[in-house]
């Protein structure tokens, strides 16, 4: 398959390889939005994916939490294949979070209820240690007193920055962010952006869907250029900011400079 | 304005006086006041105990709907059937057909209380009525929740359970206190097996006095028990409203 084209065999896996994703194909319909991604993140490593909208970058995203079944291609977390046959999608969902842009924190259940119940239903704590992991959590992000609140009372900020606490209270190996600031005012972004620095910097395996392009320079490892649903161009953030190879990747940047968003 | 143009229109009307006379009665309508609100009591039982079959049982045909999946279509398509069928045969026929057609197969272990056929051919229909209600407000939760529940490593149960089911019950309120108030008054046919509730009293009444004015005190009495659910119906509502809108100025 693609992985001989990429000269690595099936059990070249180095141990600090977190996730794999290997000639990945998608389609909606007669819409095919992945035309064959070949990706692989190391432990600890930052990865951002840039593109126009409709480039796929969600829907990688949405593929490797198994929120969307793929085509073609395989997915290893771990080394392990969770796009085999069989595998049980609610155990290899329970290690990989993902955070969306528009939130979708649970309207009905106060912060502290949405933190803790993959926790509680999904990992079996106690009311007890999901409500002490919930704490630590909020506090870490500034939202303590946040915590009896309901969703709808909070700002767009302080919503995604719940959402990512959720994710986290599962203690994720890998996280994926889904262009999580895109929906927020501008005043608010810093306080998201802030909080996943932060993970970065606790080494955090993330890949993250992002249209903040001076956030992926600045926080990615390595940053890869989707276009219609292939990874066209990959590369160090300055390498690829400085000097694309690619002319499609440089008319991508100059719209976004042009956009003022870099 | 209206309920003055329609009083007038009434009270001038050339048969006003015969009207008057059959359904206006007050020695009738004090007289008969007390047997009336004695069967009205069955009415009661009725429609609570029907409706404690009913939220349960709808909400378990609503969730059958909603399962994903080929495998799952034999169940999905048995909730359609029945939902159609139930809501497409007049309530008054299921009663008959039960009422009268169940006791009389003669089987020993078959129930031959009128009452528990009445209750069954009740929960039947309206349990297709309130499954609807329930599917409704499990189709307007937003596919985003149920992601976010699995995206958690929830199963497709527990992201029913705790995060889907709880927000659509909520939206359904209205219609669900809706549909108990049509089932109140459905109780009326359960006259039909020969049953002394409130309208068949009545109708024992009418006979026995040729005069109309018992059929007033039944109306009365189911009215007496829908108008308060009816204001408690859109307090409701107007509460759900008012919280949404402190949630989005906060």
């Amino acid at each position: 398959m693609t992985a001989e084209a990429h000269g690595v065999s099936d059990s070249g896996r180095t141990p600090s390889e977190a996730l794999r994703i290997e000639g990945v194909h998608k389609s909606f319909g007669k819409l095919e939005v992945l035309r064959g991604i070949d990706l692989t993140l190391a432990e600890h490593e930052v990865v951002c994916l840039i593109g126009a909208s409709g480039s796929g970058k969600s829907t990688l995203l949405r593929c490797v939490n198994l929120l969307e079944p793929i085509a073609a291609g395989r997915i290893l977390v771990d080394g392990e294949e969770i796009t085999a046959r069989g595998v049980d999608v609610d155990r290899v969902r329970r290690g990989i979070g993902i955070v969306f842009q528009s939130y979708n924190l649970f309207p009905h259940m106060t912060v502290r209820e949405n933190v803790t119940l993959g926790p509680r239903k999904a990992r079996g704590l106690s009311r007890g240690e999901a409500d002490a992991d919930a704490g630590r959590l909020l506090e870490r992000f500034g939202l303590a007193d946040k915590r009896d609140e309901y969703p709808d009372r909070l700002s767009g900020g302080q919503q995604q920055r719940v959402a990512i606490a959720r994710a986290l209270a599962m203690q994720p190996r890998l996280l994926l962010l889904d262009e999580v600031t895109s929906a927020l005012d501008p005043e608010l972004v810093a306080e998201v952006l802030d909080v996943i620095r932060e993970l970065a910097d606790g080494g955090m395996t993330m890949l993250i869907a992002t249209h903040e392009m001076g956030f992926a320079r600045d926080v990615a490892h390595r940053v890869c250029f989707l276009d219609a649903g292939r990874i066209l161009e990959e590369g160090r953030p300055d390498q690829l900011f400085g000097a694309p190879r690619e002319e499609r990747t440089r008319q991508f940047l100059q719209r976004i400079v042009a956009a003022g968003r870099l | 304005m209206f309920v003055a143009v329609v009083v007038v229109v009434v009270a001038s009307s050339p048969g006003w006086g015969a009207f008057k006379a059959y359904f206006l009665d007050g020695t009738i309508y004090r007289e008969s006041f007390p047997e009336i609100l004695d069967a009205f009591w069955l009415n009661v039982k009725l429609f609570c105990t029907a409706e404690l079959f009913i939220l349960p049982a709808a909400l378990f045909v609503a969730v059958l709907r909603s399962l994903p999946g080929p495998v799952f279509f034999p169940l999905r398509a048995l909730a359609i059937v029945y939902a159609d069928l139930f809501r497409g045969i007049p309530t008054i026929l299921v009663i008959s057909i039960l009422g009268f057609g169940m006791p009389a197969l003669g089987l020993s272990w078959v129930p031959i209380s009128q009452f528990f056929w009445a209750v069954v051919a009740l929960v039947l229909v309206y349990t297709a009525y309130v499954s609807e209600v329930y599917r409704s407000g499990i189709e307007s939760v937003h596919p985003s929740q149920a992601a976010a529940a699995r995206s958690l490593g929830l199963s497709h149960g527990q992201a029913l359970r705790f995060v889907v089911l709880p927000q659509a019950v909520r939206r359904v309120i209205p219609p669900l206190l809706n549909d108990f108030i049509g089932l109140q008054k459905d109780t009326a046919l359960v006259g039909t097996l020969g049953v002394v509730e409130a309208f068949k009293q009545a109708q024992i009444d009418q006979s026995a006095t040729f005069n109309g004015t018992p059929y007033l005190v039944a109306a009365t009495l189911f009215v007496a028990i829908t108008i308060p659910l009816a204001r408690f119906t859109d307090w409701l509502v107007a509460r759900d409203r008012s919280r949404q809108q402190a949630g989005r100025l906060a």
